[in-house]
């Protein structure tokens, strides 16, 4: 499962007539130095990467259930597609935190062998979506801040840190596109779609007010010019689906903000039963064939 | 906001440009509400493998075809008409597409 092997089947430019289209790929890390830079806590830098890692891998299964039960086979196709771009980053920020981390585990050991309470992702990634107006509504938030806060990382002082983040800055705007226009043609359709789509930001609005949750990790990093403030992207994320609203002819949810924060959040490994459900289905194999190689 | 509901999206053509300087190529058909999210969709569905730099989208039913029975007055009357052709050029090899 080395991005090593993958990419330099595809990257070889000499042999580029093998492949009808699709060449010139390339590795997001390639000649990035990966030492973690002097200044910098790494236990810290660990259990940041693990945050945001486990927000891409957490939101990306999500998003991998929708497959097979989106509403048209070109939207499940997209659904997929942004599920692997999320999986994509979950895989590079989990190697990077386990090798900031230096204690032998890989990017597997931490996606399929850590219990729920280990995991570091904000709720927001975990919640069920009732239906595909929930879903998308959803999407929007989680793509709009995470877009918010890997634009930021982009200046990271760690190397590795602000690779991943440049290559998702690219795919997240994607992904905001076209949960932005989902929410928009959703909210200004049909009577019926605009109930449902109101009904599904309604849903979703108590659990921003966790995105933007002050917590010492990234806060302490932001100051060795590594992380972003978990405060930081609040005034993007709240501009964009203020605008994002507008368009929809959407009002302003009245929900208020912080529900989901009751008993602790996400990022100290206070999740709900959602997660629980997740990681029977996500870590079930692995966990019944230690070691296995497919 | 209109209570219509159309209950099928409209078929769209789908067509992908993969380098600069070549010609957009005809890769396909599939089905959005309209332009916008056929655009959207062709990204996703053409261009996952670095297959484009640039799309269009055509609605299909404003596709105008040549008709099959029309082949032979159509086409068959340019078979032995070599002088169309500039053959008699020197194509160099640094010139790939022609």
């Amino acid at each position: 499962m080395s991005f090593d092997d993958a990419y330099a089947a595809l990257t070889d430019h000499q042999d580029d007539t093998r492949w009808a289209y699709g060449t010139g790929f390339s590795d997001p890390l390639a000649g990035v130095p990966t030492d973690v830079p002097g200044g910098v806590d790494a236990a810290d830098l660990t259990a940041y990467c693990l945050m945001l890692g486990d927000d891409a891998l957490i939101m990306s299964h999500r998003l991998q259930q929708w497959v097979t039960r989106a509403p048209e086979l070109e939207d499940e196709m997209a659904l997929a597609n942004i599920a692997l771009d999320l999986l994509g980053q979950a895989r590079l920020l989990l190697t990077r935190a386990a090798q900031a981390e230096g204690a032998g585990r890989d990017e597997d050991d931490l996606a399929f062998r850590r219990d729920a309470a280990d995991f570091r992702h904000v709720r927001l990634a975990e919640r069920a979506d009732a239906d595909f107006a929930h879903l998308v509504a959803r999407l929007l938030v989680f793509v709009t801040w995470r877009l918010a806060v890997l634009d930021g990382l982009r200046g990271s002082r760690d190397p590795v840190l602000a690779a991943i983040a440049a290559k998702g800055v690219k795919e997240l705007t994607y992904h905001r596109e076209y949960a932005a226009q989902w929410v928009v043609r959703l909210g200004d359709g049909t009577a019926e779609s605009h109930r449902r789509m109101r009904a599904a930001m309604h849903a979703v609005w108590p659990a921003i007010g966790e995105l933007f949750r002050p917590h010492p990790v990234p806060d302490r990093l932001a100051e060795a010019g590594v992380a972003v403030p978990a405060a930081a992207a609040r005034a993007e994320v709240d501009a964009v689906l203020s605008q994002v609203l507008a368009a929809a002819g959407l009002p302003p949810p009245t929900a208020t903000d912080g529900g989901a924060t009751d008993g602790g959040a996400g990022r100290d490994g206070a999740h709900t039963a959602a997660l629980d459900e997740i990681l029977a289905e996500m870590q079930g194999v692995a966990r019944a064939t230690p070691g296995g190689l497919w | 906001m209109s209570d219509e509901i159309r209950h099928e999206w409209p078929l769209f053509e789908v067509f992908v440009r993969a380098k600069r300087g070549l010609n957009h190529v005809h890769v396909g058909s599939l089905r959005a509400a309209d332009h916008r999210m056929a655009v959207h969709h062709a990204r996703d569905l053409y261009t996952r493998r670095n297959e484009g730099v640039s799309i269009w989208v055509v609605r299909s039913d404003d596709v105008t075809a040549s008709e099959p029975g029309d082949r032979d007055a159509f086409f068959a009357p340019s078979a032995d008409k070599v002088y169309r052709h500039p053959t008699h050029y020197r194509i160099p090899d640094s010139v790939p597409h022609i």
